[in-house]
């Protein structure tokens, strides 16, 4: 039994029902339109992979011709078939014979409907045994190791050479490390395409490809291995493609993906009607995969302000819940992203901190959290840093944290060095040990401090929902609702990626993955992180 | 002669006591101690102690190392370029730019390249300002265009000459393998060749900038880590008096 508040519960509820109905309003767009990173993701799960002339991926080259062709109505799922169909090929020979202009499949006369959807749902499920066997893989190994104490230690590399990650990533392991996320080149996001192969080059990161997941998963396998517990492996889910990257994620046995709603139309200045039917899908595989998402609401508080801005990141909280739910995917797969970004030289500031952990505690009883260390008042001076850390550290072992990235000293200065990586893991370790059983010491006071900052944050997130609700999501963010950065519907990158589907649209992954509306998951009825025991 | 050489102050004047903390690919032990000891001689310290070593595993051992300085600084001769602003308040900036200017200053703020990280911008830039400093788009005196993150140069020129921008800031966070030499010096090239760089007034602000490197690669000005949005302010209103002045005509 941890800190409980007492919170207004109707609020609560009124507060995801809300979101429940704005979710409602664009899952209704979603189901009208497909991608080009959709169709390419449909493609990748086929086993289509590599590159053509000029290192163009095979999945662009085949969606392109298929968008040219007028044919992106149907679904990349519904030519590939045809072709097959028609050719005696696989998957990838299709592609291949693509790529050299051997084949234009939008060209021919479609093989019959019945055959093709048939053809489709066998490849989607024989797909989706190869992503279960992953899953099984991973749960068997969670089962016979057991998994390590919450909060887990959560460590970022960011060299831009993947076998240096790997140096730095098996030392982060042997530390004490309990996940490891490789972030990604700064300008990936807006890239249209998953570049290919192994990548030594990158900028503040290293490029998620295929082949760089692989190596890292094989890296912390033998790590694992070594220490006897499971250590997982993060890459990012967002931008132009993140339906291909959700794909890889799943193929290569990622464990956890970053994976927001929002955050490429907020941050990213990516098309929001492209985000927001893209994240349906990348979902959807994710749930599949057993991959646990982490959604970006700490983003939030680097541009406003912790003390004021709390309710956005609440607020969008719960729209992050409920499109997820609509992908298919349990709350024990939805990390929720908040942050400890309170101004230090805010009197009370830890209280409010710490308030606000305990209420998304309390929103979402059964979802991991990921909590989020400072970053925005991190400046060069590295020693009242590290303390800001330990301050962080504290918040989240007491209010019962799951995912919990690590605050670096040199935050602000570069990125991580060997050792700042090393201090930052010491400095929680000591915290969490130190302080394992805050929790089951403390209540927080009746009508209190942290009582009184949570009660007027839910108010603030209940309103802030019922005036998203009136106005419909997009318009809320065009009007600066998130982060304060505003978005138009028909703005941003990656709007000319978007097609509408057509009456026969075919994507047999949904037809197998996507819940069917008002059998939406309930709360509880899934497996624990990491799943043990799930079977199924 | 001693006067003017400054050593480190650790608990007496001219005791140059330095604390370091780094790692050594090397596994805990006898052999990175006294490594760690050489390396400080070679830096041109003595009385090097390592009071932490701790091996972290994979080979790599973490220490920290007090030491003395052996030389000290000399002062003389050395001198710091940096941005000239004028102390100015926002109420006094408002007045003299309505007083002397007449007309909002266009400005158009982006990070550029693949730079994702706005928080150095929007400090700037931002009706909320940083440290309780409002930022530019509080003052009556600036009309803001604040481009975000991610944005080509190709496109920031573009917006300047449609907005008729007077000023252009530049934000760069990433600064790994110099990626942001190579984005400002593209920056200068590109507003030359398309003859609007003698019409802006160009700032680059950033944790990794100062104003030296700044001028060196072209631009008005560089702003460090901890600038407030009315230094920036006063620097722009007074490059644009300054310019105001000397494009009068006739003047006496």
């Amino acid at each position: 039994m941890g800190l409980t508040l007492q919170v207004d519960e109707a609020q609560i509820e009124r507060a995801r029902a809300l979101a429940r109905e704005i979710t409602g309003q664009v899952q209704a767009f979603i189901d009208r339109h497909t991608t080009v990173s959709i169709e390419r993701a449909v493609l990748r799960l086929f086993g289509v992979e590599g590159a053509g002339p000029d290192g163009v991926p095979l999945p662009n080259l085949v969606v392109e011709q298929i968008q040219d062709g007028g044919g992106l109505e149907k679904g990349s799922a519904y030519w590939l078939c045809s072709a097959m169909l028609r050719h005696g090929l696989s998957p990838q020979e299709v592609a291949e014979a693509v790529a050299a202009e051997r084949l234009e499949v939008t060209a021919e006369t479609p093989q019959d409907e019945g055959a093709i959807r048939e053809l489709g749902i066998r490849l989607a499920a024989e797909s989706l045994a190869r992503i279960r066997k992953n899953r099984d893989y991973r749960e068997g190994l969670v089962r016979q190791w057991g998994e390590p104490p919450f909060p887990w230690l959560y460590v970022i590399v960011a060299t831009g050479n993947i076998y240096e990650d790997v140096i730095q990533a098996q030392v982060a392991a042997r530390q004490g490390a309990d996940v490891i996320a490789v972030i990604r080149s700064t300008a990936q996001s807006l890239l249209d395409y998953v570049p290919e192969g192994p990548t030594t080059e990158g900028f503040a990161g290293t490029f998620a490809t295929q082949a760089n997941f692989r190596i890292m998963r094989k890296a912390l396998d033998e790590v694992s291995q070594e220490l006897g517990r499971y250590v997982r492996l993060t890459n990012y889910a967002s931008g132009l493609c993140m339906p291909e990257i959700a794909v890889l994620g799943a193929l290569e046995r990622l464990d956890m993906m970053l994976s927001d709603s929002m955050y490429g139309i907020l941050f990213r200045d990516i098309n929001m009607q492209r985000t927001f039917i893209d994240q349906h899908f990348a979902r959807a595989v994710q749930a599949a995969a057993g991959i646990i998402i982490n959604t970006g609401e700490d983003n939030y508080l680097t541009t406003a302000d912790a003390f004021e801005a709390a309710h956005t990141v609440l607020a969008s909280q719960f729209i992050n819940q409920q499109f997820a739910h609509r992908s298919g995917m349990p709350d024990e797969l939805i990390g929720l992203g908040h942050a400890f970004e309170m101004d230090p030289a805010l009197e009370d500031g830890f209280l409010y901190a710490m308030a606000d952990a305990l209420l998304s505690r309390a929103c979402f009883p059964q979802c991991p959290l990921k909590y989020m260390p400072p970053t925005r008042h991190m400046t060069g001076d590295i020693f009242q840093g590290y303390l800001m850390n330990g301050l962080f550290n504290l918040i989240s072992v007491a209010t019962e944290q799951q995912i919990h990235l690590l605050g670096m000293l040199t935050e602000a200065v570069h990125t991580p060095f060997l050792h700042d990586r090393y201090l930052a893991i010491q400095n929680a370790r000591y915290v969490f040990r130190n302080a394992r059983h805050f929790a089951e010491a403390f209540q927080v006071k009746p009508g209190g401090r942290l009582e009184r900052r949570a009660a007027e944050v839910l108010a603030k997130t209940v309103a802030l929902l019922e005036q998203i609700w009136q106005m419909g999501l997009m318009e809320a963010i065009a009007e600066g609702v998130f982060a304060g950065v505003r978005r138009s519907p028909t703005g941003g990158k990656g709007l000319d990626g978007v097609a509408v589907r057509g009456p026969d649209y075919f994507n047999p992954f949904l037809d197998l993955l996507a819940p069917v509306p008002g059998q939406l998951p309930a709360q509880g009825g899934a497996p624990s992180p990491g799943g043990a025991g799930d079977g199924g | 002669m001693a006067d003017n050489r400054i050593k480190p102050y650790g608990d007496t004047t001219g005791d140059g006591a330095v604390q370091l903390s780094f790692t050594l690919p090397l596994p805990s032990g006898g052999l990175a101690r006294e490594a760690a000891r050489r390396l400080c001689e070679q830096m041109g310290l003595e009385h090097a102690q390592v009071v932490h070593m701790q091996d972290m595993g994979g080979g790599y051992t973490f220490l920290v190392v007090y030491a003395r300085v052996k030389e000290g600084v000399d002062l003389t001769g050395i001198q710091v370029p940096e941005a000239a602003v004028p102390a100015w308040t926002r109420e006094e900036i408002e007045t003299l730019a309505a007083q002397r200017l007449g007309r909002p200053i266009v400005v158009v703020g982006a990070c550029t390249g693949s730079d994702a990280h706005t928080v150095g911008l929007d400090a700037i830039l931002n009706m909320k300002g940083y440290r309780g400093d409002p930022g530019l788009e509080r003052y009556q005196c600036f009309t803001v265009y604040n481009m975000g993150s991610q944005v080509p140069n190709e496109e920031l020129v573009a917006r300047a000459r449609k907005v008729g921008a007077d000023a252009v800031l530049v934000s760069q966070v990433v600064t790994q393998k110099d990626v942001h030499l190579r984005n400002l010096t593209q920056l200068v090239d590109l507003l030359e060749a398309e003859g609007l760089r003698e019409r802006l007034i160009l700032v680059v602000g950033g944790p990794r900038i100062s104003h030296e490197l700044a001028v060196e690669l072209g631009f008005d000005a560089g702003f460090g880590p901890g600038t407030l949005p009315s230094a920036v302010a006063a620097f722009l209103l007074q490059r644009m008096l300054e310019r105001a002045e000397k494009e009068r005509p006739g003047c006496v």
